[in-house]
């Protein structure tokens, strides 16, 4: 794919697969928290590289980040953010405790296995979808400046494109306790098989 | 003078007379490299994301690797006037922001990008004076061109001038 020529049918087609596996996403948290989750459309965005790091906010942010390699017949990456009030709130809902200073070990895990369980639905509905072999790493998670957690998935689409190009869900709980970002970058010669498998003709 | 304050972000590089200031937010597995003439007090600072650009399918912008991105910022700081026998650097970055087994080359690539940036200063002899590599938490830095300090800002591992 010629990242320069991506035209907008490409891109509708981005955001009904944004749409798609979000949607899977969304009903596995909201099940898991018995709350309802609201979406947004999702947005497929094309940008430079030195422009990546302020995409959730300023680059200093305290985020939660959970990271997943994305493997099998498509590879990538997927991040999942929160910030830290909601990634506190799912905490104590879910586990009843107050979240100190810090996350403690435990809660971290919590939070990776809430990622994973998102992470999971997304990416197999794509693959049931594609009929692509889709398979996620076990989640990592980072709690740190928004920059230097979204310069991971950026260091690995740089290694073979000079611009980063992704599809991102947010969403929120209706009260708005907690909100957060879905993140999907297959590397450039996924997203080739990812159209072609939903046949899309990709032309240059 | 002029005084501003320049944010490089990724794969950017840009170049300072004092007392302007060089700023990078949020370094995390790159490395952000400060090039300094302490002479004329020009300063310089390049944010690489992978190591060496032969390695890469896609090597068109030089400013992403540390062989080629060190080399331009070389270059730009030549063509304003600094010298190239009074350059000494000073590095921060290189973080292994998620800790997981799975796929070890992309986790470490803080590490490698951190190998990459000496081995390229050793070679064009340019002295190393400090550095603040490693770890797993990211890096705000803002160099100094009065005093050559760079101030490292982490969350939850403190303030510290290299």
């Amino acid at each position: 794919m010629n990242i320069n020529k991506i035209n907008e049918t490409y891109i509708d087609v981005l955001k009904e697969l944004g749409n798609i596996g979000s949607g899977n996403a969304i009903t596995a948290l909201a099940s898991l928290i018995g709350k309802k989750i609201d979406m947004k459309i999702p947005t497929v965005r094309l940008m430079e590289l030195n422009e990546v790091q302020d995409i959730s906010g300023l680059a200093d942010t305290i985020i939660v980040g959970i990271y997943f390699d994305l493997e099998g017949s498509v590879n990538g990456n997927i991040l999942f953010s929160l910030d830290v009030e909601s990634a506190s709130y799912l905490i104590q809902y879910l586990m009843g405790v107050n979240v100190g200073d810090e996350f403690t070990e435990i809660e971290k895990s919590a939070l990776e296995e809430i990622g994973n369980i998102m992470a999971g639905s997304y990416v197999s509905s794509l693959s049931t979808l594609t009929n692509l072999d889709m398979k996620i790493s076990p989640p990592a998670i980072s709690i740190d400046m928004a920059g230097a957690i979204l310069s991971v998935p950026a260091i690995k689409f740089s290694e073979l494109s000079d611009k980063i190009l992704f599809i991102e869900t947010e969403f929120f709980e209706g009260n708005r306790l907690i909100k957060g970002d879905f993140f999907l970058i297959p590397d450039i010669e996924s997203f080739d098989k990812i159209l072609n498998a939903l046949g899309v003709e990709l032309d240059g | 003078m002029d005084n501003f304050t320049f944010r490089v972000g990724m794969a950017d590089a840009r170049v300072a007379k004092c007392p302007s200031k060089l700023v990078t937010v949020g370094l995390g597995s790159c490395v952000g490299i400060i090039l300094y003439d302490k002479v004329s007090k020009i300063s310089g600072l390049v944010h690489i994301m992978l190591p060496y650009s032969n390695q890469s399918k896609n090597n068109s912008n030089k400013l992403k690797f540390a062989d080629t991105g060190i080399t331009a910022l070389i270059d730009m700081m030549l063509e304003q006037g600094a010298d190239r026998k009074y350059i000494i650097s000073k590095i921060a970055g290189g973080a292994q922001m998620f800790a997981t087994k799975a796929n070890m080359d992309i986790m470490n690539i803080g590490a490698r990008n951190v190998i990459a940036t000496k081995e390229v200063l050793s070679s064009l002899n340019i002295p190393l004076v400090s550095e603040d590599t490693g770890g797993n938490y990211g890096r705000t830095i803002e160099f100094d061109c009065e005093s050559g300090k760079l101030l490292i800002k982490t969350i939850g591992h403190g303030i510290k001038f290299i």
